[in-house]
């Protein structure tokens, strides 16, 4: 008897977003099977790797970033520019805007100050598409984001995260200049459905929205995000669930980086081993995972981390 | 997988003899469905319903037993696709390369890493499982004399690898009563190989193209042998990821019983790249590999690898929980503040992580609240003021401090009266952060305050 391929059936297909425009556009999205499982359905659009640039310059120090990922930007940390025509050396597909020094908390940037760190990025880059993150500080991010948008509108680039608490103003602005929204829900399925209806309520066509299911790293609660999006993904794929058939972006360098793995040094942890390998394998690790419960977009950090997944992205949907 | 008590109730003879201790045969029956009794307690059943009853409960794929005493692991007998639908059961085995190629001093010092390398984790220890010894050479001397060397330094399992009967029958004698491996029987040698792994009571891999494996598994049963791993030759991520899935899909929703085995995954075929190669060996865990051959076993890479095998394989109906108790973090003494939360781990960790961080001395006092994170358990009426400060008082935490003041989480403010009032004057209860990112900052700000 020859060998049949055991295959599922999917009755949904997750939509096509296209961020930025032009021929530089990224499209994501489009499948019609669970990830990976390109024997069975369509990917028309792999999963894509964003890379940081922060508005404010890391330190390489306990509480900033270990040797491992300072030493590949320590040149071009003070310019934003710099750092993002470095992320596209490093192959990365777009670049993510990190405007954690916005946070009341941190520096407590000012909008003004976010739009001119765009506005260099954006010099440096030309048409490669944007995604732009807040803080996740509700009250900042719904200040700062709109702004953002409303100084480079039409763009059409990607902006989060969009929560229960702020998505009002952000994805009302998305809708008057021309962007896309993250919105971002808190490890659950349904919470998950209900903001992309809450955020298709006031105006914005799904087309225009990607989920971020909350990303946790790996040792600090993978299992959770890599469950609950192998939920929505069945439940947009399997059951068919139009509410759900949005692709995932994952904010993972932070959660992976700020791990005891990853900081440790070898003189605090001795038995931890070498501290770079390390590092990057909290990250690489974290991100495979994602990429096997279906992410669409990676937000990544190291250049050895995003070098092997970008390999292994190419290997995976060849 | 298993009979329900009527079926197996129609299988058995309706004596109601009551010899098997229970008082009918239905009462048998529904005490065997339970997995509470044993079949071989009725004198009456036939042989063919004892066939029939055998068959219907063997687990969908198989569980191998590698290894002995305390380095003793099962794999196989999965259940699910995706975790959420119940959990994964028995964690991959990952396996490190010794070469016979290699001199003395690379195997020297990656045995020490072997058998030293290990981690504590909320009650879990990390590591490497199986030694796996590779006859590069060709010659089967150096290879069973390596063999030797490891069997004789290590109580972990070993798998022997070689092309060659002749070394592998050597091989199975120097591994005779440590329920190691085999590898690998193929469509040419498994006759012979199944005849040896049986005798030394061994398990035994498969090498074989998928395709193949329908064929070759039902004529090494036929022999009398179970103990089963396929290696189904994937050499790279796609065709690992693509081959691993099959097997499970035949195996649970095909009931394919010929595929019913657990895998064998060689990473160190796929790349010479270090990261690259934990990187996916860490999908193979995620998705569905049995034993997981690495090139190395340095502990900045099994720490990682050995953390996805815990996450991947924890049950999503039962939190990891850690112990209750008082935790130091960064050495603290008498005046150091004190920071209550709960025992669910993923709460434990991330702010044992956040004051790690922070470098202030901090006492983390931990309570049981049966692993639910904070509002879960104060919603669940376990975190609340007339259980905590009980607890407080009983887990000793005055007799390391000078100082009466605790500090609770910012989600349960709304209790921090209350807990004052069960704890008595003595005690002052400060209101900590809502989120762990938010604690170093707030500790700082604290210690400045209060000094």
């Amino acid at each position: 008897m020859a060998f049949a391929i055991p295959k599922e059936n999917y009755a949904g297909k997750v939509r096509e977003i296209v961020i930025g425009k032009g021929d530089k556009a990224v499209k994501i999205g489009g499948y019609d099977s669970m990830p990976l499982c390109t024997f069975e359905g369509t990917w028309p659009n792999k999963p894509v790797v964003a890379m940081e640039v922060y508005d404010v310059a890391p330190e390489l120090n306990a509480q900033g970033w270990p040797p491992a990922t300072f030493e590949a930007f320590k040149d071009v940390i003070n310019d934003p520019g710099a750092w993002a025509k470095k992320c596209l050396e490093y192959g990365a597909d777009l670049i993510c805007v990190q405007l954690a020094g916005t946070d009341p908390n941190a520096q407590n940037k000012s909008a003004e100050e976010a739009i001119e760190v765009v506005k260099k990025v954006k010099e440096a880059v030309g048409d490669i598409p944007l995604i732009i993150w807040g803080s996740n500080n509700l009250e900042k991010d719904q200040e700062v984001l709109p702004a953002i948008m409303e100084a480079f509108p039409n763009e059409n680039w990607l902006f989060g995260p969009a929560e229960e608490g702020n998505y009002k103003k952000i994805t009302a602005s998305a809708i008057g200049y021309g962007h896309l929204v993250a919105g971002k829900s808190s490890i659950d399925v349904n919470l998950a459905k209900q903001l992309n209806i809450l955020i298709e309520n006031l105006g914005l066509s799904l087309d225009k929205v990607v989920m971020d299911p909350t990303t946790a790293s790996l040792g600090y609660g993978i299992e959770y995000t890599y469950s609950v999006m192998e939920r929505i993904s069945l439940a947009a794929l399997a059951q068919n669930d139009d509410k759900m058939q949005n692709p995932f972006i994952n904010d993972l360098a932070k959660e992976a980086w700020k791990t005891r793995e990853a900081m440790l040094t070898v003189e605090e942890e001795p038995t931890y081993g070498e501290q770079n390998t390390r590092g990057i394998l909290m990250e690489s690790i974290t991100a495979i995972d994602l990429i096997a419960a279906g992410s669409s977009i990676l937000i990544m950090r190291n250049p050895t981390a995003v070098k092997v997944i970008k390999e292994l992205i190419n290997e995976l949907y060849s | 997988m298993g009979l329900t008590g009527i079926q197996i109730f129609k299988l058995l003879p309706k004596k109601n003899c009551k010899e098997c201790g229970q008082p009918t045969c239905l009462a048998f029956a529904m005490q065997l469905a339970q997995g509470k009794t044993e079949l071989s307690k009725c004198p009456y059943v036939s042989d063919e319903a004892k066939a029939k009853l055998a068959e219907a409960s063997e687990p969908p794929i198989r569980g191998v037993v590698i290894g002995t005493g305390d380095e003793q692991y099962k794999i196989g007998e999965e259940l699910v696709l995706y975790r959420h639908d119940k959990t994964f059961f028995n964690p991959p085995l990952i396996g490190v390369l010794f070469k016979d190629t290699e001199d003395d001093a690379t195997i020297d010092a990656r045995l020490k890493n072997f058998n030293e390398v290990s981690f504590e984790r909320v009650g879990y220890i990390l590591k490497a499982h199986l030694a796996v010894v590779k006859n590069e050479s060709g010659d089967a001397g150096k290879f069973t004399a390596l063999l030797q060397k490891i069997k004789d330094n290590t109580k972990k399992p070993i798998m022997a690898m070689s092309d060659d009967v002749a070394a592998l029958e050597q091989a199975a004698g120097i591994l005779k009563g440590t329920k190691g491996v085999l590898y690998a029987a193929t469509e040419e040698n498994y006759e012979k190989l199944v005849d040896i792994a049986k005798a030394n009571e061994l398990s035994l891999v498969l090498k074989a193209p998928i395709e193949k494996v329908a064929e070759l598994t039902p004529k090494i049963v036929e022999k009398g042998f179970k103990d089963i791993i396929l290696d189904t030759e994937a050499r790279d991520a796609k065709t690992m990821f693509q081959h691993n899935t099959f097997v499970r899909r035949l195996a649970l929703k095909k009931k394919d019983k010929a595929y019913g085995f657990p895998t064998c995954n060689l990473i160190y075929e796929m790349t010479d790249d270090e990261i690259k190669e934990a990187t996916i060996a860490a999908l193979a865990i995620a998705k569905y590999g049995g034993i997981i051959v690495i090139s190395d076993c340095k502990p900045e890479v099994i720490l990682p690898l050995a953390i996805q095998r815990l996450n991947i394989y924890t049950d999503p109906q039962r939190p990891m929980v850690v112990e209750q108790g008082i935790y130091p973090i960064n050495e603290p003494d008498e005046n150091s503040p004190v920071i209550v939360t709960t025992n669910f781990a993923l709460t434990y960790f991330i702010v044992a992580a956040a004051i790690e961080a922070s470098r202030v001395p901090t006492w983390l006092v931990i309570m049981d609240v049966e692993g639910m994170s904070v509002l879960t358990a104060w919603s669940a009426g376990k975190f609340v003021a007339d259980a905590i400060a009980p607890f407080i008082k009983k887990v000793g935490i005055a007799d390391k401090i000078k100082h009466r003041k605790i500090i609770i989480p910012g989600y349960v403010a709304q209790i921090s009266g209350e807990l004052q009032e069960e704890l008595g004057e003595d005690w002052e209860v400060v209101i900590g952060t809502r989120e762990a990112a938010d604690i170093p900052a707030f500790l700082k700000e604290y210690v400045a305050k209060n000094q």
